[in-house]
């Protein structure tokens, strides 16, 4: 990776990405924290596409900043009593040395670390050979997660269904 | 000047600190929940990097490993997301320091 453009790329997308993540803590409203959630997601999309990853891209976008963010938001619209701020508990101060002191660990291992790194460049495409392994390979896991999606689709509604209707009325 | 695998390791070792500050400190469950989101972001694009840049023979299965933990995290957050709907409906908050009833 000596082009320009993905160096440019990657310090921007990292920036946006750790910047609104950072937003998320920061801000005080629920909505907005929401808001900047999504930016992040559209952040890590966007590394993605710089590390050629195109079809987790694609995923991402979809997935996390279309569905689970507006399942977030619809949490938030149907629990309008409980307090909207974004306050934090008494573990704020060792929550926030828990969390810096993991994430120097990592980044500390990380740089330190020799990894066994091999000049591939880019992939050409992912999304048919994904697809091929997804149905060869891993054939089990993609049948048990398809059923793990149903469990939860199912135990969901459940949950959430009002008091007192239920199938047979 | 290059971008390399430590660069998207350090980015991912922020973005997972800031999800677990939000996960243990946030009073509200959705906060708690989008700290959780924002880990499972920092492990793939951690995922995703060493598939790009690792020594490997399939480089790819870290990209079908992505798949299956993007599934997991949707089917997570459906039923997390309807747990917070039905304590708020028994409890009228959804503050996790007013969730003690497991306390004597």
């Amino acid at each position: 990776m000596e082009d320009t453009g993905t160096i440019v790329a990657f310090w921007l997308l990292a920036a946006l990405t750790v910047g609104s993540a950072l937003g998320v803590a920061a801000v005080r409203d629920l909505i907005r924290a929401v808001v900047l959630l999504i930016t992040s997601f559209l952040g890590v999309a966007g590394l993605y596409i710089t590390l050629s990853a195109d079809f987790v891209a694609v995923a991402q976008v979809l997935i996390y900043a279309g569905a689970i963010s507006v399942l977030i938001l619809f949490a938030i619209m149907l629990t309008p009593l409980a307090s909207r701020d974004n306050a934090e508990t008494f573990l704020q101060v060792p929550g926030l040395l828990l969390a810096g002191l993991v994430a120097f660990t990592m980044g500390f291992v990380s740089l330190k670390t020799d990894w066994s790194v091999v000049e591939r460049g880019g992939f050409e495409e992912t999304a048919a050979e994904i697809g091929e392994a997804l149905l060869s390979k891993y054939v089990l896991p993609f049948e048990l997660a398809s059923v793990l999606l149903l469990v939860a689709m199912l135990g969901s509604i459940l949950l959430v269904r009002p008091e007192g209707s239920s199938a047979e009325e | 000047m290059s971008v390399d695998l430590e660069h998207y390791l350090i980015v991912g070792a922020l973005l997972f600190g800031i999800g677990l500050y939000l996960a243990l400190a946030k009073r509200n469950f959705v906060g708690v929940l989008m700290g959780i989101e924002l880990m499972f972001n920092a492990v793939n694009l951690t995922f995703i990097a060493f598939s790009r840049f690792g020594d490997a023979a399939e480089p790819l299965t870290g990209h079908v490993f992505v798949v299956f933990v993007i599934t997991v995290a949707a089917a997570e957050a459906a039923v997390a997301l309807g747990l917070a709907v039905l304590v708020y409906r028994n409890r009228e908050t959804i503050d996790v320091n007013r969730m003690n009833l497991l306390k004597w």
